[in-house]
């Protein structure tokens, strides 16, 4: 229970701030999504949904102060969809 | 008691304690009892009725196509009727049926009690997974009778038919979106159970097999039903909104529609196979009386399955317009499949070797399951491999392997489970002679309905068309006749399951001789399974422990 007594020393300022970055994030992919960067705009989307997943999982989910194991499947999980990723890109790039 | 055994001694349960089915685990008696349970067992049974009933509409949706494909010459139904059946009876054999079937039922009824558990780990949400399985079944029903007719896109609601189509594509498969939560919830619930109720002394490798499939199993319903999700609202939004995203004609990629659906449904396969596979290891062990050979082989297989089947999907869509790099990559990786589930084959193969094997109904299920689910698997090799895929994509030869893997698979073994466990569930016997019958011609009509449509395939009967050339009529007649056989065989063994239910001879609480947990406890299990929870000192397949549990 050690973990969830952690959770109490997230304030509200941390809260908000990781709103407004995720809301920043937003507005570069809608920006970037305007700007012709040829094949690296999909890379740039990705990235960006990748850093504003790993807030959002971290902080709102709260497994940044839970037990190891979570972060064990969740890494699982997220190295399945990485190569879910790189698979599907074998089409793409090469068709 | 000796070293190593289940430490029963506290835990008779005494014989007259009620069962779960004459003690309610609400305030609620009759019907409520049931629809308000929170009792895994009782919900596995609740899911047992819905499944079987479905399985039972999707059997006969198939015998009227196969009564089509009697003669050539479309005389029964219209082309259109024609699309709408296939289409119907993939969706409710593979959503209502296959995929729940073994975990929903078994699962649910089995894997507290294998690990020595009071109940699930979440036992209000198992019950809010039933009410979403049947909500999602309402809606694919209803979706039949609203303007616009049922769905005729195929199972795969392949873009940019299932965008044009004027059936009711999105209720439809919106239905699909909410059984996959149901889906969702299952897993969720077996695996926090797996981890955090086994009983004092079960080690993850003192759990019985059937557990580490279901356990591997639930982890591909957590990770890869979302994908399905979000591919069906995608699909959702195109028809309702017009947005371009799989569509050619409005700038959107086909291909990336093929991606998403297979990137679920290709590991989907392997939620219909893995509980399977499992029962499979629960039942050999039981009727050659010895311990599984290679237990942690077999354990780390189905997680090898599990993961490996992510990495397959792109092996439907070699003739799709995928990259040729992908064509090769998938299938490359596709024939790695083979290697895990060539260790469970050669592993149980292992296990009857020498062993004194009892042919009771469950085991001759098995021996059917083995020979059929092989040819489904070799008859897969073919169309993993690039050029003789080219040449069968889309023609019987598919057809006849997915129902060999499917049906000869998880299907026969869905059939095996009730003979291995029905005694157990409700307490009685049914006739073992009618039940060596049925595997007899369940494996005959079984055989001639397939079996042709390879020689068809091969020879390039295309699927999905309600007619075709008077070259193909000897093989279709076998065919359809051969459905005929099965069919009646599966009414068959409905029939005398119902029979033992009312009229059986009362079953003991261990009737085949099994060690694992579930047959320690009376038959049917009482409300809470243990009165105390056993302390596992054995290891699952020990039957050294048989004398003392028939000493107890």
């Amino acid at each position: 229970m050690e973990a969830n007594n952690k959770e109490q020393h997230i304030g509200y300022g941390t809260y908000i701030l990781v709103w407004l970055s995720l809301l920043v994030f937003t507005s570069i992919t809608v920006t970037v999504a305007g700007v012709n960067l040829g094949r690296y705009t999909l890379f740039i989307a990705l990235l960006i949904a990748a850093i504003k997943s790993g807030l959002v999982i971290n902080i709102f989910m709260h497994i940044k102060f839970d037990e190891p194991i979570f972060k064990v499947f969740i890494a699982l999980s997220g190295f399945t969809l990485f190569i879910v990723f790189i698979l599907t890109f074998f089409d793409i790039l090469y068709r | 008691m000796a070293n190593g055994t289940i430490a029963m001694t506290d835990l008779p349960v005494p014989k007259a304690e009620k069962s779960f089915f004459e003690q309610s685990t609400n305030k609620h008696s009759g019907i409520l009892s049931w629809l308000l349970t929170t009792d895994h067992k009782r919900i596995g049974l609740m899911y047992m009725f819905g499944i079987i009933s479905f399985f039972l509409v999707g059997a006969i949706i198939g015998l009227l196509m196969r009564l089509e494909l009697l003669s050539p010459g479309g005389k029964i139904f219209s082309a259109q009727t024609y699309n709408s059946l296939f289409t119907l009876h993939g969706v409710i054999m593979i959503f209502l049926f296959i995929i729940p079937g073994i975990p929903a039922i078994f699962g649910n009824f089995f894997l507290p009690i294998q690990i020595g558990a009071r109940d699930v780990a979440f036992p209000r949400l198992n019950l809010l997974s039933w009410y979403v399985y049947i909500v999602g079944a309402i809606l694919a029903l209803t979706s039949l009778f609203l303007p616009g007719g049922p769905i005729d896109t195929g199972w795969t609601f392949y873009i940019p038919y299932s965008v044009r189509s004027g059936s009711n594509v999105s209720l439809a498969i919106f239905a699909a979106f909410i059984l996959g939560f149901s889906s969702i919830l299952t897993g969720i619930n077996f695996v926090t159970t797996t981890h955090r109720l086994r009983a004092p002394g079960m080690s993850f490798f003192k759990m019985p097999l059937f557990v580490w499939a279901t356990y591997a199993t639930a982890w591909i319903q957590i990770i890869a039903t979302p994908v399905i999700a979000i591919t069906i609202l995608l699909v959702i939004i195109e028809r309702a909104f017009g947005v371009g995203i799989f569509d050619p004609a409005l700038g959107g990629d086909p291909v990336l529609y093929q991606h998403m659906f297979w990137i679920y449904s290709h590991p989907a396969v392997y939620i219909m196979i893995l509980p399977a596979m499992g029962v499979v290891s629960e039942i050999i062990p039981t009727f050659a009386r010895r311990t599984i050979f290679g237990y942690k082989q077999i354990a780390y297989s189905s997680l090898a399955i599990a993961f490996i089947g992510y990495l397959v999907w792109g092996h439907h869509m070699f003739s799709s317009g995928q990259s040729d790099t992908s064509n090769w990559i998938f299938s490359l990786l596709t024939f790695l499949v083979a290697l895990p589930s060539g260790v469970k084959i050669f592993n149980w193969v292992a296990t009857m070797y020498k062993g004194s094997i009892d042919p009771q109904p469950p085991f001759l299920w098995v021996m059917s399951f083995i020979v059929l689910f092989s040819i489904g698997g070799l008859t897969g090799l073919v169309l993993g491999a690039l050029a003789t895929d080219i040449h069968l994509t889309d023609t019987y030869f598919v057809v006849a392997h997915f129902h060999y893997v499917m049906f000869g698979g998880t299907g026969t073994i869905f059939i095996a489970a009730f003979h291995y466990w029905f005694p157990k569930m409700f307490g009685k016997m049914y006739n073992l002679k009618f039940a060596k019958i049925a595997v007899v011609t369940y494996f005959i009509g079984f055989n001639m309905l397939y079996f042709p449509k390879f020689i068809m395939g091969y020879l390039g009967m295309p699927r999905r068309y309600y007619d075709y050339l008077p070259m193909y009529t000897p093989y279709q007649r076998i065919s359809t006749y051969g459905s005929w056989i099965l069919v009646s065989t599966l009414f068959f063994i409905v029939g005398y399951f119902i029979h033992a239910y009312f009229r059986g001879k009362k079953a003991t609480s261990n009737p085949w001789g099994g060690v694992t947990l579930e047959w320690h406890i009376p038959s049917p299990p009482p409300v809470e399974n243990f009165k105390v929870i056993p302390v596992i000192t054995h290891d699952p397949y020990d039957f050294s422990q048989l004398k003392e549990m028939k000493d107890e």
